[in-house]
């Protein structure tokens, strides 16, 4: 039983889009080495659905060969299909039916003997922690409990191949090592082979194997080690050591680094910046050879570090930090510009946010950070004056929200998630709408507009249809969008969701700018890392706050001598685990 | 584990999984049961297409026995309500301000002309606006004038130069009461909503969900997923059905003249039919809101307006009366209303069942070919 579980052989697949073919897959070939687990990492359209689709049977391929078990997909799809266990990216779970009904449901479709059922489902719902709650309906279940109750039926009865799509995205961090705890577990009982994929590259590390893809072309295939030794060497972190020397923000002194020779990333992290190097360019005691009062360490590299170098020669982008002007400061940075507390929403029964309070300095990015459903939308939602609050006092730029909304929201740029522009408008127009939308006119409207054309640098694409800009430009076009009315407040709901580590890093290059430039930015995220970019956060889960304040005080929480440098992620559990202990 | 077991298991799965979904979802049960209350009672009670209480102006120029007495027939028919008025100036603004429908116009030698025997003694104006309306009305008004007149005649002891006496007799629906009419033919409408809208919205449910795609990536055959989800919703319809011709019969007195087993058989038939349409629906439209839009556009509207339910097929242009033929609901609609008004009239009943099966062979063929384990 030595030979491969998958063999992919020049497969691709191409859609038609808007009229446009997008190639999702191009010429893809590997091996699934059997019972280990592998990982296909890539930020969205990389094509891991289309893959996993096409592995299931439920894509055909255009060209290439696809054999899964040993059957050949394309023929024999439902022999196939009775023998892979697959988990969609948004698992099919009958909301209005048990946990207990879903089980049974997909016991009967996979056949499973009714005299090894009671046994199976014991089984599952102690690894899956769900053993007390086999007669609530799936739709009341929390987000992290779904995908778990979703895992369970698709491993009801032990497949071969376990395919599983996305199954941690927006799930808590909790919850999230739980299901890589099950995943292992059938790995080594039942010697199962399992391809996952998954859009956080910090998971590539938990593989015994990665795939790497973007869009649609391998990478590279191997373990995570191999890779991250690729740029072993090369990864320093450099921080300020004396603040009297160095008059710089750790925000400034990243946006200079990235900018020095030879460097290939530079990432805030906490107090201090990552830095990944070209490969053979200086050491990094060189780099810093005329400059005082920073001091510099070589790190460990990580798996992302070694996915931004491979990816960085292929990338479009600039790759320079923009630089905004300055703006004057319209109040003391000590001014609270944002201001909640004990605010409560209420769905019915359900209680979306519960008496949650914290505050936003003028000029601070501030994060709220948590999984999907820990009500950070919700409170999003109450902010920007779109959502009433069931009890509470919210104030925005000094107005209260309950009584001046539109007020208040005229202070407020807005970015939804997934960047809502109108793909059929052309740059010029979708700007055109949005600053009549916020009663720009006439003169006061041109001048924002050529303003928004030279320092988002879209004078290139003007007449180009937002819909097939490249995703860079559609972030910027977002920026410029939800910023021409001069807004004080920037709010951005999960605005990285899904996007590759090289968009990621450049919409923060301009998150970071305008932060620089007096704009207060509230910002919400379930990538834990992403904490580090903030000034301040505060992590929710369930609708409450946990904790609120630095990067660094959360991540001091949870250190430990078994976690000497605990991560955001780490903190996260931390927290959590801390606040059951307490309920 | 043999085939036919393990095939047995995964129907028998999907079966009682779309069953809890259909009794823990309260719009399918109201789709079904209460949907048919409201239908019912709104044409039952509320739409009836028969004339009364037609307000009716009459202008009496000259006031005498013979004016008063045609007046009179007018004001014990059922039909009419009149209004009196002195000049047809005042007659006719009240028509302009749709006061009344029609007009009688008495003239001032109304009597000398009728003693002398000369023709068209009265004048009538009818507002045609709606034609149909109209053409009732002028019918009454012809009916209640000839039946004065021979009164009248029989009275002066002169013959009326009429060589045809007409004796009408109204066969299955004696009382032209257009609710007999109606209360059938709403089954095939309450029937159509529930077979297509219902599953349509089921299905595509699923799509949007995300249900659909874990369902495809298990043994499950498609052939076993179709009949899955048919059996529950031909169940729901037909408990539907049931449920409307009980109250047809003993709520609104219509008469099941016809058998009650040929009844079953045919909606059956017409329920598969739906159902079937109901799911192309939903295979073509992946989410809830388009697959609502074209189960309404294409089966519940044609059914309303092409099935000769409301409106009657042969008075409608003939283009249109071809298409009608491609609406099931038009064959459904004749055997129901041949069933429950005039019986057992087996060349009706079959020549539209016959109809009904090759449509039911021909969507069958149809979901069959479109429908494969896979998302594109």
């Amino acid at each position: 039983m030595n030979s491969p579980a998958l063999i992919s052989s020049h497969l691709s697949k191409c859609f038609q889009r808007d009229g446009r073919q997008a190639q999702a897959l191009d010429k893809v070939s590997f091996a699934l080495k059997p019972g280990r687990v592998t990982g296909l990492i890539g930020p969205d359209g990389a094509g891991k659905t289309t893959l996993m689709r096409l592995a299931a049977g439920l894509l055909l391929a255009d060209e290439g060969e696809l054999e899964v078990l040993g059957v050949d997909v394309r023929r024999h799809p439902l022999k196939v299909q009775s023998q892979v266990g697959y988990m969609p990216q948004r698992f099919g779970l009958y909301e209005d039916l048990s946990v207990q009904e879903n089980l049974e449901l997909y016991a009967d479709l996979q056949n499973v003997p009714r005299s090894q059922r009671a046994a199976r489902y014991d089984t599952l719902m102690q690894m899956t922690g769900l053993a007390p709650f086999t007669t609530r309906l799936a739709g009341r279940l929390s987000g992290g409990m779904k995908q778990k109750l979703g895992l369970a039926c698709t491993l009801v009865r032990s497949p071969q191949l376990l395919l599983l799509d996305e199954p941690t995205v927006g799930v808590d961090p909790v919850s999230r090592r739980e299901l890589w705890h099950i995943v292992y577990q059938q790995v080594q009982e039942a010697g199962m082979t399992v391809l996952l994929s998954t859009a956080y590259l910090d998971e590539a590390e938990r593989c015994d194997e990665v795939i790497l893809l973007h869009e649609g072309r391998m990478l590279g295939q191997g373990q995570p080690q191999t890779f991250s030794d690729e740029v072993n060497g090369r990864v320093f972190q450099v921080r300020i050591a004396d603040p009297d020397v160095v008059d710089q923000s750790v925000r400034g002194l990243q946006a200079k680094l990235s900018h020095a020779p030879g460097v290939l990333d530079a990432l805030i992290e906490g107090e201090s910046v990552r830095l990944v190097m070209e490969e053979g360019t200086v050491a990094g005691a060189d780099l810093l050879a005329n400059e005082t009062g920073l001091k510099i360490k070589p790190l460990a590299p990580h798996f992302e570090d070694a996915f931004v170098a491979k990816l960085k020669p292929h990338s479009e982008q600039s790759g320079k930090n923009p630089v905004l002007p300055v703006k004057a400061a319209t109040g003391a940075a000590s001014d609270e510009i944002i201001q909640v507390k004990d605010l409560v929403r209420r769905f019915g029964e359900f209680v979306a946010v519960n008496h949650v309070s914290f505050s936003v300095r003028r000029g601070e990015i501030f994060g709220l950070l948590g999984a999907n459903g820990a009500g950070k939308s919700t409170t999003f939602r109450m902010l920007c004056g779109l959502l009433p609050a069931s009890s509470g006092k919210l104030a925005v730029a000094g107005h209260d929200l309950r009584t001046a909304a539109a007020r208040a929201r005229s202070h407020i740029g807005y970015m939804a998630q997934k960047f809502s522009l109108y793909t059929n408008l052309s740059v010029i127009q979708n700007l055109r709408f949005f600053s009549s939308a916020y009663g720009l006119r006439n003169r006061q409207q041109r001048e924002r507009l050529e303003w928004a054309l030279s320092t988002f640098e879209l004078e290139d694409y003007r007449d180009t249809n937002a819909g097939i800009l490249p995703l860079g430009y559609r972030q910027r076009l977002s920026f410029a969008a939800a910023l021409m009315h001069e807004p004080e407040i920037l709010f951005l709901d999960e605005p990285t969701s899904g996007v590759d580590p090289l968009a990621r890093r450049e919409f923060w290059a301009w998150t970071n700018a305008l932060a620089e430039t007096g704009v207060t930015v509230l910002v919400t995220t379930h990538f834990m890392e992403e904490a580090n970019y903030c000034d301040r956060l505060v992590i929710m889960a369930e609708g409450e706050v946990l904790a609120e304040g630095a990067p660094r005080d959360m991540k001091a929480l949870a250190r430990s001598s078994t976690i000497p440098d605990p991560s955001m992620e780490d903190a996260f559990i931390w927290l959590i685990e801390n606040r059951k202990v307490a309920a | 584990m043999k085939a036919q077991h393990a095939a047995r298991m995964r129907l028998l799965g999907v079966i009682r999984k779309e069953s809890w979904q259909i009794l823990r979802d309260p719009s399918s049960i109201s789709i079904a049961f209460v949907m048919p209350v409201l239908l019912l009672f709104l044409f039952g009670y509320g739409v009836s297409l028969d004339a009364s209480d037609i307000p009716l102006g009459i202008v009496i120029e000259q006031p005498d026995t013979l004016s008063h007495s045609l007046a009179g027939s007018f004001e014990r028919s059922e039909f009419f309500k009149p209004y009196y008025f002195n000049a047809i100036q005042e007659a006719q603004q009240a028509l302009d301000e749709r006061k009344i429908d029609a007009v009688i116009w008495l003239r001032n030698n109304f009597s000398s002309s009728l003693l002398a025997g000369q023709e068209a003694p009265i004048g009538v104006i009818i507002n045609g606006v709606d034609s149909n309306q109209a053409n009732i009305t002028q019918g009454y008004i012809q009916g209640v004038w000839l039946a004065w007149l021979t009164h009248f005649a029989e009275v002066q002891g002169q013959a009326l130069p009429m060589p045809v006496a007409l004796d009408q007799r109204v066969w299955f629906n004696a009382a032209l009461s257009s609710r007999m009419f109606l209360v059938p033919g709403l089954v095939a409408i309450i029937m159509t909503l529930i077979g297509s809208l219902l599953t349509a919205l089921v299905v595509a449910r699923e799509w949007e969900r995300g249900t659909m795609e874990a369902l495809m990536v298990t043994p499950l055959r498609i052939s076993e997923m179709l009949v899955g989800k048919l059996i529950p919703y031909f169940i729901l319809g037909m408990g539907g059905m049931l449920f409307s011709v009980a109250l047809a019969i003993w709520q609104f007195d219509v008469p099941l003249r016809g058998s009650f087993w040929l009844l079953i058989l045919a909606s059956a038939l017409f329920m598969l039919v739906a159902l079937l349409i109901g799911l192309l629906i939903s295979i073509i439209a992946k989410n809830q809101f388009v697959a609502g839009q074209i189960a309404i556009i294409v089966t519940f509207l044609p059914a309303f307006i092409l099935s000769g339910f409301l409106f009657d097929i042969n008075s409608m242009p003939m283009i249109i009366q071809v298409i009608t033929h491609i609406v099931p609901a038009r064959y459904f609609v004749a055997i129901l209303q041949t069933l429950f008004l005039a019986g057992d009239v087996w060349p009706v009943v079959l020549a539209n069942m016959g109809a009904l099966f090759l449509m039911l062979i021909f969507f069958f063929t149809l979901v069959w070919k479109k429908s494969r384990k896979r998302l594109e």
